[in-house]
């Protein structure tokens, strides 16, 4: 785990008044692989594909394993995947330490090779946006495959989705357009007025993608990485 | 007498004309312009890609319509050596063609490849309902989401995704036509088509080569570098172009998924006899140009006359002829002269007073002009006659104008350029490795403006080099 300096997170869809004050913590530096997520299953013979409960997981639960405990050889180093946010919040749990919030995540997330807030950059969110653009390959890279952050983290960007604590308190709705309920300054198809950052459409897509899961859900290219606050 | 009874039945005789008239007028509120048809059966939708239609609907009551629809990123050909990362509905641009009947009940399942990087949805213009299914239709990869509607309007309605950043998500391809036929049916034609255009913002210019990226800024401009009909360039001409016979008519569903630009749709040599404006129910007659908005759509129709390649476009023209919107409808048959006759004279013109000729154009008995003086002549010519199709580079448009720069086709005999600027050339040629199977009208110019652009294109885009003169010219004239 690496430290990660805390610092003052603004939501998406937020005044200035709504600024998250965000404390230093430790993450993972890499997300959690297939072999780090067999060693868990082993000695939680509850979260195995055939005996987990289905209100912890729905059917796409670890799909790309061949059985309650293995999987193809090239998938041992890559992201686990497919797991849902029970899974992922209990083997945290496991290891004494915990999913990041989105706060925490996104702060995280802000930093390029050599910056730690890279919002501004052009090149770095482009590069974010052409990964965005293309499938997911059908056998994900290992981890440590794409970029190590200022920070020290690998691959906060550009291998899979990651889970977080808070990830249901995303306000994209299913219909992007209509959030009447919500200030109309805010979000509306593309981007609103009163977003903080109009340039970061891969923000938006990664509250987009959110906001379209559910706790039980297994996704082909989300896995996670844990933290743990520090004392 | 007792007046008792005699009150009552009156009173009953008054509260029962108020209960029927009250009945009436709820029976008249109730009887609204969208009265729901019984469901009888159900069955499963054929859907098709573009230029392909589902064949017309014949039953004549409503159904229960079972639509799935999946949705596929893909990586595809944007035009020859460009590449592109598509979202599709059903793995092509534009999406599925959908057919129904007004009053159908639809069940559509919204099915997201475990593949996508991204959650989307649906939105159809025929849905009256929130988001048009959009909110109810939000799918992760992997997932598979259901809602149902009833077609309640007919016409040719638009679909496309709406997760945001929706302009990304449908400036990627996410948009295709669902018909909601009237339940009368549309008028029988020999021929139905589906053709859709969009706009298309890549990093790099129009035609540069490699994977090419979604450019957001150039997006939110609105200056797109590909506007194009069905997904991409040349999606509907040298051999995917559209086919009929003199004497069919043709029917076109045609949709503009946008994201921005709205499409000026032209046939050049044909005139729709028939405009349903705006995919609506209202029809128009002896229509040039119609309008199809960002997100919308126009039916049209017209009775193919005489044989000719028809040429579809987005009539802002520098998006046909510099950005690809151009479709071909190849239309085979027995000439009939009276209506077209093709050229039937070229001769000669002196204007009244001969001698008096424009500055800068020497006429023919004139002293020749040098090289020099031929290139800045040529040049001019070139921009205002050649350039259109055969481009500022030279390179022309794949599949419908040859390349001039560093041709091979007449690198072995100068004079075949002289000989095209002449007489113009029509039919089957291959240049440079590719095949061009179109017309190239011959040149009003005078010899010695002959001479010079013919040099001009011999010394320009990487050609050997050469002159030609006005004398030579004139020997070819024959």
């Amino acid at each position: 785990m690496v430290n990660i300096k805390g610092g003052v997170f603004l939501p998406l869809y937020s005044l200035d008044s709504q600024k998250t004050e965000v404390k230093p913590f430790l993450m993972d530096v890499y997300p959690v692989t297939n072999a780090d997520y067999k060693k868990f299953i082993l000695q939680n013979s509850s979260w195995r594909k055939s005996k987990i409960k289905p209100i912890y997981a729905d059917t796409n639960y670890l799909h790309q394993w061949n059985s309650d405990t293995s999987f193809a050889v090239n998938l041992a180093l890559s992201p686990v995947v497919n797991i849902s946010w029970f899974a992922a919040k209990k083997y945290c749990e496991c290891q004494g330490k915990r999913l990041p919030t989105v706060a925490e995540w996104e702060l995280a997330g802000r930093a390029s090779e050599t910056k730690p807030d890279a919002t501004k950059d052009l090149k770095f969110n482009q590069w974010i946006l052409n990964w965005v653009s293309k499938t997911s390959p059908k056998v994900l890279p290992n981890v440590g495959s794409t970029f190590k952050n200022y920070y020290g983290v690998w691959d906060l960007h550009g291998l899979v989705w990651e889970w977080t604590f808070d990830f249901n308190s995303a306000l994209t709705t299913g219909e992007s357009r209509g959030n009447s309920g919500l200030d109309n300054t805010f979000f509306c198809g593309g981007g609103s007025f009163a977003s903080k950052d109009i340039n970061n459409y891969a923000s938006f897509m990664r509250f987009a993608s959110r906001s379209s899961v559910k706790a039980k859900y297994g996704v082909p290219n989300l896995g996670f990485r844990c933290v743990k606050s520090k004392l | 007498m007792n007046t008792k009874p005699f009150k009552l039945v009156a009173l009953i005789l008054i509260t029962g004309l108020f209960i029927s008239s009250c009945n009436s007028n709820t029976g008249k509120s109730k009887k609204s312009s969208t009265s729901i048809e019984k469901i009888e059966g159900e069955e499963i939708a054929i859907l098709t890609d573009a230029p392909n239609v589902p064949p017309p609907i014949t039953r004549k009551h409503a159904t229960k319509v079972i639509v799935n629809l999946e949705v596929i990123e893909k990586e595809m050909e944007m035009m020859d050596g460009v590449r592109y990362n598509f979202w599709t509905f059903g793995g092509n641009v534009p999406g599925k063609f959908i057919r129904v009947r007004e009053g159908d009940f639809v069940e559509f399942h919204l099915k997201n490849n475990p593949s996508s990087k991204l959650p989307h949805n649906i939105d159809l213009h025929a849905v009256s309902g929130q988001g048009g299914g959009a909110a109810a239709t939000f799918t992760a990869p992997g997932h598979e989401t259901k809602f149902s509607f009833t077609a309640l309007n007919s016409g040719l309605y638009i679909y496309h995704c709406a997760t945001a950043p929706v302009g990304m998500h449908i400036g990627n391809g996410m948009y295709g036509l669902i018909l909601v036929e009237p339940k009368e049916g549309l008028p029988k034609v020999d021929k139905e088509f589906y053709v859709c255009q969009g706009d298309f913002y890549t990093k790099g210019n129009y035609g540069e080569a490699g994977l090419q990226q979604f450019n957001m800024d150039k997006a939110l401009k609105e200056q797109p570098d590909y506007v194009v009909f069905n997904g991409k360039v040349g999606a509907l001409t040298g051999d995917n172009a559209l086919k009929a016979k003199v004497g069919e008519t043709v029917r076109l569903f045609v949709g503009n998924g946008g994201p921005n630009l709205v499409s000026s749709f032209h046939v050049i040599g044909e005139i729709f006899d028939n405009v349903y404006p705006e995919g609506g129910t209202t029809l128009n007659h002896n229509v040039q140009t119609t309008l199809v908005p960002a997100g919308g759509s126009a039916i049209t129709e017209f009775k193919c006359d005489v044989p000719a390649t028809l040429i579809l476009v987005d009539h802002s023209i520098f998006r046909t002829f510099n950005k690809g919107s151009l479709g071909m409808l190849k239309v085979e048959g027995e000439e009939i002269k009276f209506i077209y006759s093709g050229q039937q004279d070229d001769r000669i013109y002196q204007s009244e007073g001969a001698g008096q000729t424009m500055p800068d154009e020497p006429t023919i008995a004139s002293k020749p002009l040098t090289k020099e003086e031929k290139m800045t002549q040529g040049k001019a010519i070139y921009a205002g006659s050649c350039q259109a199709c055969h481009q500022a580079d030279g390179k022309g448009i794949e599949k419908a104008f040859p390349p001039l720069a560093g041709s091979d086709y007449f690198a072995s005999n100068p004079s075949l350029i002289t000989r095209t600027i002449l007489h113009g050339l029509s039919g089957k040629i291959k240049v440079n490795g590719k095949d061009f199977d179109g017309v190239m009208p011959k040149q009003t110019l005078s010899e010695a403006q002959i001479a010079s652009v013919a040099t001009y294109v011999l010394n320009s885009f990487g050609n050997k080099g050469g002159e030609v003169s006005a004398t030579d010219v004139a020997k070819q004239r024959k």
